[in-house]
């Protein structure tokens, strides 16, 4: 019987076989999943804790907490996007394969991201039902947060892959992404607060996603040439 | 004199902003130097000891 | 022409070629700033709105600009040394970061003492224009970290040159900034349709100091690029020669 695979994977095998890896990997260790989950629920919940429990004083700083829960939550998850591939070798495989390395890249972003960014939007009701946000806010809220946790996975695969490998990465890998992720911190945390004054906020979320798409476009490029170099 | 001084009551802002751009022009402007000639001790250093070694 | 960029390239020949023009630079700057400094200061008249604390613009102006031309230069020269591998121009690149650091630096902190009389605060977090410019410290800071943290000199190069590149969209966003956003700060003076919206006597001493700033930036960059040259190149002969002097093994 012959064998009628191709030769040579294809680009579409090799980034589906990166995102499957990712998803398995984190299948079997949960915890790395769910501590960055955790990590985004407490730290929230620090807030309300610290300065007490006054409903519209949530309400208005529940935006801004949960955003800036979140980009810590997905720098704790960026810092292990490529150190245990660095560690045990596949990083090394991945720069060999016959796919370019830019798809892969895009395959670890996405795969990271799906693992870490969906995971923290699908919870993100619940916190900020806890924060006494009205519901509008909490649709507005979650989109803001789909692009927005996928813009950090993107841009953060550009980091960790500048720091992987390195003495101490860790503190350098959100000192190097905080810049690239304040845009979207502030449009994603101003446009959900401005759905709790019910005004406009179509602009914020096009911007969001025009950044996204932007950082989806660009950032395996960027992420790719950072493999190469930190592996040489 | 004493309106120069005062800038029309800016003077502290004027003269504040003036002030701390001269440092920091200074600071970079004796910075280079200084940095050059110490660059140019440690060279000559390693160029010896790596002649002393071979 | 051509051929001359091209000697340029070499760490030998551009040493001694900085070493030359360093002077020149030097001279033009202060001439520049002597003149803006004191025009700006003493000649040019008050402003009608804001008094004399207008005459701020002529130290906060320059440092901004050169803040986002340092920024530009770093970004273009990695880019140059990544892509066509020239060492110089990562030298360059590495060379260039500590002095935009300190020009966004003074650029904030000008712009923040300005911004207390005339907004009314030291700061304002709405304000596109400051945030961006603030970011772009950040950047420089980053950029500066991570070359820190590499020791093999040529893959701090590359790896910061994919940094430096990466956050050069941040420098159109600044300038940008104030048509894109409702800012407090005011929208473009100079480069706009129409020609500058100053009066001569205010806009000389301005253009004097941005000239000004400009070669002195250029002054001290050609000569930290001097000093880093010493320091990658110290393994040739054409070294050992300029600071052991010829003849002889010690």
């Amino acid at each position: 019987m012959t064998d009628t695979r191709p030769l040579v994977p294809s680009l579409w095998s090799g980034f589906v076989g990166i995102v499957r890896r990712d998803i398995l990997l984190a299948w079997k260790r949960p915890g790395d999943v769910l501590n960055p989950l955790f990590f985004f629920a407490m730290v929230s919940t620090l807030f309300p804790l610290a300065l007490g429990p006054s409903s519209e004083q949530l309400g208005s700083i529940g935006p801004g907490v949960i955003w800036v829960a979140a980009l810590l939550a997905a720098l704790l998850s960026l810092n292990s996007l490529f150190v245990s591939d660095f560690e045990d070798g596949s990083l090394d495989q991945l720069l060999l394969s016959p796919q370019p390395l830019t798809v892969l890249a895009l395959g670890k972003a996405i795969g990271h991201w799906m693992v870490s960014g969906l995971p923290l939007v699908v919870i993100s009701p619940l916190v900020a039902i806890s924060f006494h946000m009205p519901d509008q806010s909490i649709k507005v809220m979650a989109v803001t947060l789909f692009f927005g946790t996928l813009s950090l996975s993107l841009l953060g695969s550009i980091g960790a892959a500048l720091t992987v490998g390195l003495h101490r990465g860790t503190a350098l890998l959100s000192l190097l992404i905080l810049p690239l992720a304040m845009p979207v911190l502030i449009f994603g945390a101003r446009t959900v607060s401005l759905s709790t004054s019910d005004d406009a906020v179509s602009a914020g979320v096009y911007f969001l996603a025009a950044y996204c798409m932007l950082a989806l476009t660009l950032a395996p490029f960027a992420t790719a040439a950072a493999l190469r170099i930190s592996n040489e | 004199m004493m309106e120069v001084l005062a800038m029309g009551g800016y003077g502290n802002f004027v003269w504040g902003a003036y002030g701390l751009t001269i440092i920091v022009l200074a600071v970079c402007i004796v910075g280079g130097p200084v940095r050059h000639t110490k660059a140019i001790n440690d060279v000559r250093h390693r160029i010896r000891a790596m002649e002393a070694k071979s | 022409m051509w051929k001359f960029f091209h000697k340029l390239a070499s760490p030998p020949h551009f040493y001694q070629f900085a070493g030359k023009i360093v002077p020149w630079f030097a001279v033009i700057a202060i001439a520049c700033i002597g003149y803006g400094g004191f025009a700006g200061l003493f000649v040019a008249p008050a402003d009608y709105q804001q008094g004399d604390a207008f005459r701020i613009i002529y130290v906060h102006v320059p440092a901004s600009y050169l803040s986002m031309m340092a920024y530009s230069i770093m970004a273009i020269s990695a880019g140059i040394g990544l892509i066509w591998r020239i060492k110089l121009s990562h030298a360059v690149a590495a060379a260039a970061a500590p002095l935009g650091a300190w020009f966004t630096f003074l650029a904030l902190a000008t712009g923040s003492i300005w911004g207390k009389p005339m907004w009314g605060t030291w700061w304002e977090w709405g304000d596109p224009r400051l945030t961006s410019e603030l970011l772009l410290l950040f950047l420089y800071i980053g950029y500066m970290a991570l070359r820190a943290s590499i020791d093999d000199i040529a893959k701090a190069d590359k790896a910061s040159a994919v940094l430096a590149l990466v956050g050069v969209v941040n420098v159109p966003i600044i300038h940008f900034s104030v048509e894109w956003w409702s800012s407090l700060h005011q929208g473009p003076t100079l480069v706009r349709e129409g020609g500058p919206a100053m009066a001569p006597d205010m806009l000389y001493p301005l253009l004097a100091m941005i000239l000004g700033f400009t070669f002195l930036f250029g002054a001290l960059l050609l000569g930290r690029v001097r000093t880093e040259v010493l320091y990658r190149e110290y393994r040739a002969r054409w070294v050992r020669e300029l600071l052991l002097g010829d003849g002889g093994t010690t």
